[in-house]
């Protein structure tokens, strides 16, 4: 049975997407906080910010917008708009991170969160 | 159980496993693969949020472009290797987890707690996620932050050059 997107989204409500959302946001954290290779280490800073994009969406989705399409009050366009510069500065912080990452990989030659620790005192 | 709630747990159930595989996975190279099966799901969920335009970003941006960038790190730097690939002491990830827990629960017992004229989604008519809409309000209302956005892929741009680049 193929439902129209209108009816999907209106049998299911915003806690369940803000769950999703929450514990994919957890988990990433966790990630970051255990994992020592610093690429997987990005790539769950990936998943928080993905999921902090699906909340944007999802709220603008089910809160009540008023005002013009241009107002930043209509919270149905402007929380889409914050997924958009979310995902502009996630792919610039994508390509400088990995760069670091090759940077100091070809002055050391290993990588290791734990021994990057040139900057403590 | 009505079928989009149906549709939305399988969905939920995907990107929770596959965003565990990421987290827990010891070779890298399955940690990307789960982040773009991951990508996926949160690019499903956006089109059943009725943003069409957002998921399509969302495929090509993150599961096309961020997700070439990482493979090619991960298979450059031979990050592939398990012995270097060890993760954190038994007590810190222990923490870790518990913390996680909590958080967890935390935010939960809140989101447990939406319910009223915020638990059902509003009408917001045809045009929600549509290109057209978008592109309309990007170039009127939000230009300014666009140009800026522009600016910091430049600079992201050149930064990432002048990092890579070969000294000498």
């Amino acid at each position: 049975m193929i439902l129209p997107i209108a009816t999907i989204v209106q049998q299911v409500p915003l806690g369940a997407f803000l769950g999703l959302g929450l514990t994919l946001f957890i988990m990433g954290g966790v990630g970051v906080l255990i994992r020592r290779n610093p690429v997987v280490v990005f790539m769950c800073i990936e998943l928080m910010l993905n999921s902090v994009n699906l909340i944007l969406l999802s709220f603008a989705r089910y809160l009540p917008s008023g005002g013009a399409v241009e107002s930043p009050m209509n919270s149905a366009v402007s929380g889409q708009m914050m997924v958009i510069f979310v995902m502009a500065i996630a792919a610039a912080e994508v390509a400088v991170g990995l760069g670091i990452i090759m940077a100091i990989f070809r002055s050391r030659n290993e990588v290791d969160i734990d021994d990057m620790s040139l900057l403590k005192s | 159980m009505t079928g989009g709630m149906l549709g939305f747990i399988i969905v939920g159930i995907i990107a929770f496993i596959s965003a565990f595989f990421v987290v827990k996975s010891e070779d890298p190279v399955r940690s990307a693969i789960g982040l773009v099966v991951n990508f996926l799901a949160i690019a499903v969920a956006y089109f059943m949020l009725g943003a069409e335009f957002l998921g399509i970003t969302q495929v090509m941006v993150y599961a096309g472009a961020i997700m070439v960038l990482f493979l090619f790190v991960v298979m450059i730097l031979k990050l592939g290797s398990r012995d270097k690939a060890v993760d954190r002491a038994p007590l810190q990830r222990t923490a870790a987890i518990l913390l996680g827990v909590a958080l967890l629960a935390m935010v939960m017992s809140v989101v447990v707690g939406v319910d009223g004229a915020m638990a059902n989604s509003v009408e917001v008519g045809p045009d929600f996620g549509k290109p057209q809409t978008i592109g309309k309000v990007l170039f009127t209302a939000y230009v300014w932050p666009f140009l800026l956005a522009s600016i910091l892929l430049l600079v992201g741009v050149v930064g990432s050059i002048l990092l890579a680049k070969r000294k000498g």
